[in-house]
């Protein structure tokens, strides 16, 4: 018998690199984005774009997977062993791209090096982090400065990436010019705005699963234009089709559509106390904003904006989620009981509301229908077409009355709550205040019973929605475009192609 | 004439550092803070602090732009703040396709915007003049993104004769760097071919009134020699006037069309720089495309002198 699984064992173990052997992928896989990645180092990286290629390039201690949930990557499992003490048990067999092994003590120094780097992005995501020990080489201790339930659902995204320590280490700040992962490709090369390439890494730990010598993610910033590549073959998959053109792709018998919706949300936030703009009706009256809302049809705004793929909302936690409250329902428009409301706030007809949006069509249509429909329950919306660097600096610094922007989500409620609605958190640019908002949200970070939790956020959603210093608008959907010879792409709500699985018939 | 050269090329320094000032000053005015655009989603106060500080974005302006020149004057433009590469390389990786699509926009501009000018002064007021003019017309007042994407349209997407967009370089595929390169410059050549046509047409015109002209020709001389020695060389002084002042255009052109048809190209280069507030980046680009302005300004003042005789004995 022990003979029998030693043999098993060993077989086990060449398997990988005898299916290698036998058929090593030749294809290359062509995938267009739609803006060019920032750095790719895991710490300093910012854009979601540059999620897309790490999905290529780094794997991270957990994924989530189409429901959200956690499923082990570089971890095989964790474990709370009090509520501020996390175990993470590892994958065993990982080595990073430069063949070193991916261990204990690579993940420690990988968690070290998103909480310490000098303008790391990954410091406020893992603040609850105190310090990491190595219990074995398997075995990785984090101890919490406080328990923090979102902290595990930190480690799906790019602060669970786990980066080579001697690469990292040599190379210093200029890592992210030639990053090394443990993911399925190491990096090959990258020229700015217009292409980055990513080789197969053979001693990656799930090689079987990888079909493709090399992966070009090719940079195509036009809408209309990366349809036309997807059209005419020069690339395999094209990441946020625009919803206008997703008929087109339909029509084409060589396209497949892939819709799902994701874990972001689009919103107009009003100014409720960040500095003098915020004297305005519509930012000192809850009825007011509420009299707003009920002007708006966002069934029939998803239906002109964004051809119906976009689901209305008016909370920040996806559908998807565990934790959605289903019992939050969208309001229909009722332009008479806004009428009422306004009457009852006693505010002067029409009221003035300028409404800045970011100069895309589809955001500016998006203001112009607004406008309209709000205009007929006694507000004078101006829309005010921004450029977004712009927008983004006037919205921090207070320079807004309404503010239409959008946030790509997080797959824990936390990240999508917290940082928007705690007194003075970083995102929270309305200003909004309310201690009971504040104890909830502390609360919820406290325990990891999922049934707490969930009533938590239900009490802050359900408050935020009275107050509305946000007023959400809709769950924008991933329209991802492919070629019908590629199979086994999985639209997760994340937004992000996963090269495991995929392939391309021949 | 020494002299006049003399004092351009006593002017190209100077213009050049003003041109230095004046982009990092106007940059100044931009609204939108680089810190925050650089933060991304998550603007964590802390984080902001620190880059800012690393950027010496919280140094006065000033001791910023001194900070820049110094390392210009070095040959150092800094580095990207969005990808950490260095500008340098970033221009020298970019400069080449620029360089590469505004040449063939050039070749296919004055190869059909000089000899339909010619065509048109020639042959004036009769239905070849109304053509080349009608041409002419069209490609002034076709917008280079929408004569762009209608390209790709037909051309890749319908016909599948040429890829939709991307570039390979000259060196590493000559052929398919033409390929991917032709439907751009073409769309860049077009607008500057008709400006060249019209102005070719009237400059034509002018010089095939002159009495040099009659003269030629009462010589005997063919009709061909006529047009192409006598009258041609006389009108293209101010066309080179003028195709030296449509390589502004030809940049500035090259920022629509680099974008539509994703060639990483200088236009690609600031324009998502701007957007990114990448500013060294758009410093060092914008500095590098005014030298190059300058100097083809001031090759233009020599290439007078070469087909001008007269101008040497100014």
């Amino acid at each position: 018998m022990r003979r029998l699984l030693l043999a098993a064992t060993a077989l086990a173990a060449f398997a990988p690199l005898v299916a290698h052997a036998q058929s090593a992928p030749t294809q290359t896989l062509k995938i267009a984005l739609n803006e060019d990645p920032d750095i790719l180092d895991p710490t300093l990286a910012r854009t979601f774009v540059g999620r897309i290629v790490f999905a290529g390039l780094c794997d991270k201690l957990f994924d989530i997977d189409e429901k959200l949930n956690f499923v082990p990557q570089l971890a095989t499992s964790y474990e709370y062993t009090d509520p501020k003490t996390l175990l993470l048990h590892l994958r065993p067999g990982v080595t990073f791209q430069d063949g070193t092994k991916m261990d204990a003590a690579a993940v420690k120094y990988s968690l070290e090096r998103h909480a310490t780097m000098a303008g790391s992005s990954r410091k406020g995501e893992i603040s609850a982090m105190d310090h990491v020990d190595v219990v074995d080489p398997l075995t990785v201790k984090v101890v919490l400065k406080s328990p923090s339930a979102p902290f595990i659902a930190q480690l799906t995204d790019r602060a669970g990436m786990i980066v080579s320590p001697k690469a990292a280490a040599a190379e210093g700040k200029d890592f992210g010019l030639h990053p090394v992962c443990a993911g399925p490709f190491s990096f090959g090369e990258r020229v700015a705005q217009d292409h980055i390439t990513l080789d197969r890494y053979p001693g990656y730990w799930d090689a079987k699963n990888v079909h493709f010598a090399h992966v070009i993610y090719r940079i195509i910033t036009d809408t209309s234009v990366k349809l036309a590549n997807l059209e005419a073959g020069s690339v395999d998959i094209a990441e946020r089709i625009a919803p206008s053109d997703v008929a087109q792709a339909r029509k084409n018998p060589k396209l497949n559509v892939a819709i799902i919706p994701g874990i972001g949300y689009d919103s107009i936030n009003f100014n409720l106390a960040n500095g003098t703009r915020a004297n305005t009706p519509i930012g000192q009256s809850a009825l007011v904003r509420k009299a707003f809302e009920l002007s708006i049809d966002r069934k029939a705004l998803m239906q002109v904006v964004y051809n119906g793929l976009f689901t209305p909302t008016v909370q920040a936690i996806p559908a998807s989620s565990p934790y959605f409250d289903a019992d939050l329902k969208v309001p229909e428009r009722d332009v008479a009981k806004a009428k009422a409301l306004l009457a009852q706030a006693g505010v002067k007809l029409p009221v003035p509301v300028t409404l800045a949006v970011s100069t895309s069509p589809v955001q500016e249509q998006m203001g112009e229908v607004v406008q309209s429909m709000a205009a007929e329950a006694g507000f004078a919306v101006k829309v005010q077409a921004t450029e977004f660097a712009s927008m983004l600096s006037a919205e921090t610094h207070g320079d807004f009355e309404a503010s239409a922007i959008g946030w790509s989500g997080r797959p824990d409620p936390d990240g999508n709550l917290y940082s928007f609605f705690y007194t003075n958190a970083p995102l929270n640019d309305s200003k909004y205040s309310n201690k009971d908002v504040d104890t909830w949200l502390d609360q919820s970070r406290a325990t990891t019973d999922v049934a707490t939790r969930k009533a938590l956020f239900a009490k802050v959603v359900t408050q935020v929605e009275k107050d509305l210093p946000v007023m959400y608008l809709d769950a924008p959907s991933w329209v991802t475009g492919m070629t019908k010879k590629l199979s086994g792409f999985r639209p997760v709500p994340d937004g992000m192609i996963r090269l495991q699985g995929m392939e391309l018939a021949k | 004439m020494n002299s006049h050269l003399g004092r351009r090329i006593a002017q190209v320094l100077p213009t050049i550092l003003l041109v230095s000032m004046l982009v990092f000053g106007l940059q100044q005015l931009m609204p939108g803070d680089p810190a925050l655009v650089l933060a991304g989603e998550e603007r964590d106060p802390v984080v902001l602090a620190q880059i800012r500080q690393e950027l010496w974005l919280d140094r006065p302006i000033p001791v910023q732009y001194l900070h820049w020149i110094g390392g210009v004057v070095q040959g150092n433009l800094g580095y990207s703040w969005r990808i950490r590469e260095p500008v340098l390389s970033l221009v020298e990786e970019k400069l080449p396709v620029t360089l590469q699509l505004g040449v063939m926009a050039f070749v296919i501009a004055i190869g059909i915007g000089i000899p339909a000018g010619i065509l048109s002064a020639v042959k004036r007021n009769t239905r070849w003049d109304y053509i080349a003019n009608g041409i002419g017309l069209a490609g002034l007042s076709t917008p280079n993104f929408w004569l762009g994407i209608m390209l790709i349209l037909l051309v890749s997407v319908k016909l599948g004769w040429l890829p939709p967009s991307g570039y390979v370089s000259l060196f590493d595929d000559w052929r398919q760097s033409l390929a991917t390169t032709i439907m751009p410059a073409f769309v860049l050549g077009n607008a500057i071919a008709a400006v060249l046509m019209r102005h070719t047409r009237s400059a034509m015109l002018t010089a095939m009134d002159q009495d040099y002209v009659r003269t030629a020709r009462a010589k005997g001389l063919s009709e061909g020699v006529v047009i192409l020695k006598h009258a041609l060389r006389n009108a293209l002084v101010p066309v080179i006037t003028l195709g030296a002042l449509e390589l502004g255009t030809l940049l500035s052109g090259a920022v629509l069309t680099e974008q539509v048809f994703s060639i990483p190209g200088f236009g690609k280069l600031i324009v998502d720089a701007v957007f990114n507030r990448d500013y060294p980046v758009v410093q060092g680009v914008v500095l590098v495309t005014a030298t190059i302005y300058i100097l083809l300004n001031l090759l233009a003042d020599v290439l007078y002198v070469v087909i001008n005789p007269r101008l040497r004995r100014a």
